[in-house]
């Protein structure tokens, strides 16, 4: 190669590959090693693989696919509502507010979520008489799929609105001038301006919400009424943890993870959302009255939706002797290891998938994606964990390393969120900077600093606060085989619990909840409205 | 950051080989959360203990339950840290024994006063109770007086129970229903599955869905409306006794086949059934005592349910058929 042609270099400026595969081969390295680990250590001790699938597990796939399938409907479909009201209304009062709310839900620990929906719409719940006069019977409470559903959509739906809204926010600015031009008719403007970008977006968010569903655990077993509510993932669990068989438990891993990556391939070949970076502030056509009625009533349903159990918490835990617990050295304790965890976790998230965005080859293009999906969620915090811990064994003192294998989980799970948000901003900035990086000789490093580190300042900061909250809620893997050297908040308050303490319980779930929105707060200070 | 952590992590565990060195003798014990826990036992036996045995040094490190604990030995094989692991219930003992990991004991087995006798020789127990359904007074006047009347009463009154896949007084009640109901069970479970709010993974999640008042029962242990009537003045909780009998609970802890070269682990097992250790089981552990105490226990728990029958299977009976009667549970479930 000659270097004559100038445009060589332009055409593919600054692409950097090595951190992007570096990501890949520690990603998918750390995935196949802890089920390699597994597999060997039920080999070793004679586990039957086979046994793995009998007929109640055949029920168990049929119910987790039927349960994740429902569910991703039911928060998708509203979420694009929901995102289009946001992105229509950028400036209304409590905006802010709501987009912090809308985070929260991520932080909370299943369990705290669980009592909170109950609170309100439980056997014993604030609407409980109201619904018995309504239908006649006494209510039941929401035990069986519709509890599972209403859970799943509680978590689920203010994540994927955010995510339609980034999707949404990408969409160049002189799309809607000429929309608003033109004077198209909102259900024009939704088909021609609005749609494809959420379409664009649809199956990467469907995916996660999907494969979030699929694997999740306490919430299915509380809400879900009995064993006939099992998905694969409990069935994970008990293998490890009650059967201590590795064997079953990788063998069961394996069909998630295989079943994910099939899913994940298909939607791999949509590809990422590329549209041109533009200022998205007040582009938009304001809508008519009709249309703020409809957007209103989308908001405010949603607002409804994640508000009331959070405030069931709050008010659950406003009279716990907080005082006391903001006092107790195990508290503070516990507090600033969840926050070293969900730091950690959470820069090396936005790292990785920083690295994966600027690399540029299509096979690295398309394993991000299918990332971006959440393929990664299919191995579970539990079955890596477990696996890392007997990899490891034979080299260190594992619990000596639990809370490097605590980050390391974390920052694996939170990492198809961060590339969901990053993902549209940073393609755009690239195509856009491009010409002017290149003429000014700005590459790698240098370039991801001063051109995109400037230009997506913002998502960067939401995505390093979406990372690190998921790994706030989480209980850690280290709950599976236990370790006191990392004792997280939701850890404390699962103990706590577990010692007929509830006030204290409620009062953690508090402080949980309060702390967190506080965190989200800064973030919005610090980043200049990152979250809006 | 997870490099300054590491840097922290490898000064901290140096120095602690340190003074591992320099001490007169320290003596490892794994057990659970909840009893290391500032209102646990674990202090005060810790203090007790360090007292009466010259300048040693008893560390305890803590995991989540009783099935936890299994497994972290299991992990560790024969490099665990632990010379005692206590805290595990005879539902585990057999698989713990076929670990090979754990060595006899040499204590006088007569001090063990847990009804039914003990004889083991590698597990001793440190404190037993009963499983029991616990029933909140202000939303049921009738419980029931009999595991029948639990199984075959009115639908509308709800319990929430415990998956005995991940959660020790779930398998508690399925060993329970068996030991009654024997080749019956399925079809009791049936009935019963009609009463059952819902399965929850663990016993605080049973719990804490009881106390919000979501059903009137719930699955627990003879010993929890102590805890009620002493920390919070309550009489709101009670257990309801049954006239076929409860199904006991035995928690052990035995020495590990490393911890019988150290002297410090023989003494600690023999403590563990002196009053100086027992002391401290009801009020802290909520559990009743294994061996004498040095006074009688709070009147409170002359008030407790006292069954008359303790149902135990054997380890080994348990070790057998848990697989094949879980089956039959999901199965009775599944409808």
């Amino acid at each position: 190669m000659t270097s004559t042609k100038a445009h060589v270099p332009a055409a593919r400026p600054s692409a950097v590959h090595a951190p992007a595969i570096a990501v890949l081969i520690v990603a998918g390295g750390g995935v196949a090693l802890a089920l390699a680990a597994l597999a060997a250590a039920g080999l070793q001790s004679g586990g039957a693989f086979i046994a793995a699938f009998d007929g109640v597990m055949g029920r168990a796939v049929r119910f987790t696919l039927w349960q994740a399938a429902l569910s991703t409907v039911l928060s998708v479909v509203p979420a694009l509502l929901v995102a289009r009201a946001l992105h229509a209304h950028p400036a209304f009062p409590g905006r802010g507010l709501l987009l912090r709310l809308f985070a929260l839900p991520l932080a909370l620990p299943a369990l705290i979520a669980a009592l909170g929906l109950l609170a309100l719409l439980g056997r014993n719940g604030l609407l409980a008489d109201g619904l018995t006069a309504l239908t006649g019977a006494r209510w039941p409470g929401i035990y069986g799929l519709e509890g599972i559903l209403i859970a799943h959509v509680f978590f689920n739906l203010p994540l994927a609105a955010r995510f339609f809204l980034v999707a949404l926010e990408a969409v160049p600015a002189n799309q809607w001038r000429n929309a608003r031009q033109l004077g198209l008719p909102p259900l024009a403007l939704f088909r021609l301006v609005e749609w494809p970008a959420l379409r664009a977006a649809m199956p990467g968010v469907a995916l996660m919400v999907f494969l979030l569903c699929a694997t999740s655990f306490t919430l299915v077993l509380i809400l879900g009424g009995g064993p006939q509510a099992t998905t694969i993932e409990v069935a994970v669990y008990q293998a490890l943890r009650f059967d201590f068989d590795p064997a079953r438990a990788a063998a069961l891993a394996l069909l998630q993870l295989a079943a994910a990556i099939t899913l994940g391939v298909l939607v791999a070949r949509v590809p990422m959302p590329v549209t041109p970076f533009g200022a998205t502030r007040h582009t938009r056509a304001r809508p008519s009255m009709g249309e703020t009625l409809m957007h209103a009533t989308a908001l405010g349903l949603a607002a409804v939706l994640v508000a009331a159990p959070v405030l069931a918490v709050l008010l659950r835990g406003a009279t716990a002797p907080l005082r006391t617990l903001l006092a107790d050295p195990a508290v503070i304790n516990a507090a600033l290891t969840s926050l070293a965890v969900a730091l950690s976790a959470a820069l090396l998230a936005v790292g990785a998938a920083v690295a994966l965005l600027s690399a540029r080859t299509p096979m690295i293009m398309m394993l991000a994606a299918a990332g971006g999906g959440g393929v990664l969620f299919a191995a579970s915090p539990v079955v890596l964990g477990a696996g890392w811990f007997l990899a490891l064994r034979p080299l260190v003192d594992p619990f000596e390393a639990a809370p490097f294998i605590v980050v390391f989980a974390n920052a694996l799970l939170a990492l198809p969120f961060a590339l969901r948000l990053l993902a549209p901003g940073w393609r755009a900035s690239q195509l856009r900077h491009d010409r002017l990086a290149a003429s000014l000789g700005l590459a790698g490093w240098r370039r991801l600093t001063i051109v995109e580190g400037r230009a997506l300042a913002r998502p960067l900061v939401a995505a390093l606060m979406l990372a690190g909250l998921l790994s706030l809620g989480d209980l850690g893997v280290i709950a599976l085989f236990g370790s006191d050297a990392v004792q997280t908040l939701p850890a404390l308050l699962h103990a706590r619990l577990g010692s007929y303490r509830t006030d204290d319980a409620a009062g953690l779930a508090f402080l949980l909840t309060l702390g967190c929105l506080v965190l989200l707060w800064l973030a919005d200070r610090f980043s200049d409205g990152a979250l809006r | 950051m997870p490099g300054s952590r590491f840097v922290i992590a490898t000064v901290l565990s140096l120095a602690a080989s340190i003074t591992h060195a320099a001490a007169q003798g320290v003596l490892t014990i794994y057990t659970y959360e909840s009893f290391t826990a500032e209102w646990g036992p674990g202090p005060a036996v810790e203090q007790a203990f360090e007292a009466q045995c010259g300048g040693c040094d008893l560390r305890f490190v803590s995991v989540a339950d009783g099935v936890a604990l299994l497994n972290r030995v299991r992990i560790e094989g024969e490099a665990t840290k632990a010379d005692i692991v206590l805290g595990l219930d005879t539902n585990l003992t057999t698989e713990a024994a076929a670990t090979g990991l754990f060595a006899r004991h040499d204590q006088d087995v007569s001090k063990v006063t847990v009804p039914g006798g003990w004889t083991d020789r590698t597990f001793l127990p440190f404190d037993h109770g009963w499983f029991a359904v616990v029933y909140d007074t202000q939303a049921m006047a009738n419980p029931p007086r009999s595991l029948k009347e639990l199984v075959e009463g009115d639908p509308d009154q709800k319990i929430v129970i415990q998956d005995p896949r991940s959660s020790t007084p779930g398998l508690g009640l399925l060993l329970w229903v068996r030991h009654v109901y024997g080749n019956d069970a399925a079809d009791a479970w049936r009935k019963l599955s009609r009463r059952v709010l819902t399965v929850t993974p663990g016993w605080s999640e049973a719990y804490g869905l009881f106390t919000q008042g979501e059903a009137p029962m719930v699955l627990s242990y003879t010993t929890s409306p102590a805890y009620h009537m002493i920390a919070e003045g309550t009489e709101r909780y009670q257990a309801a006794a049954f006239a076929e009998g409860h199904y006991q609970q035995i928690e052990v802890a035995a020495q590990t086949v490393a911890g019988k070269r150290n002297p410090l682990a023989a003494q600690f097992l023999a403590f563990m059934l002196t009053p100086a250790f027992q002391d401290h089981i009801a009020e802290k552990n909520w559990m009743l005592p294994a061996a004498a105490t040095s006074a009688p226990l709070n009147p409170v728990f002359d008030r407790l349910v006292k069954p008359e029958t303790s149902l135990l299977f054997s380890p080994d009976e348990v070790a057998a058929n848990r697989a094949r009667w879980i089956e039959e549970w999901l199965g009775a479930f599944g409808r």
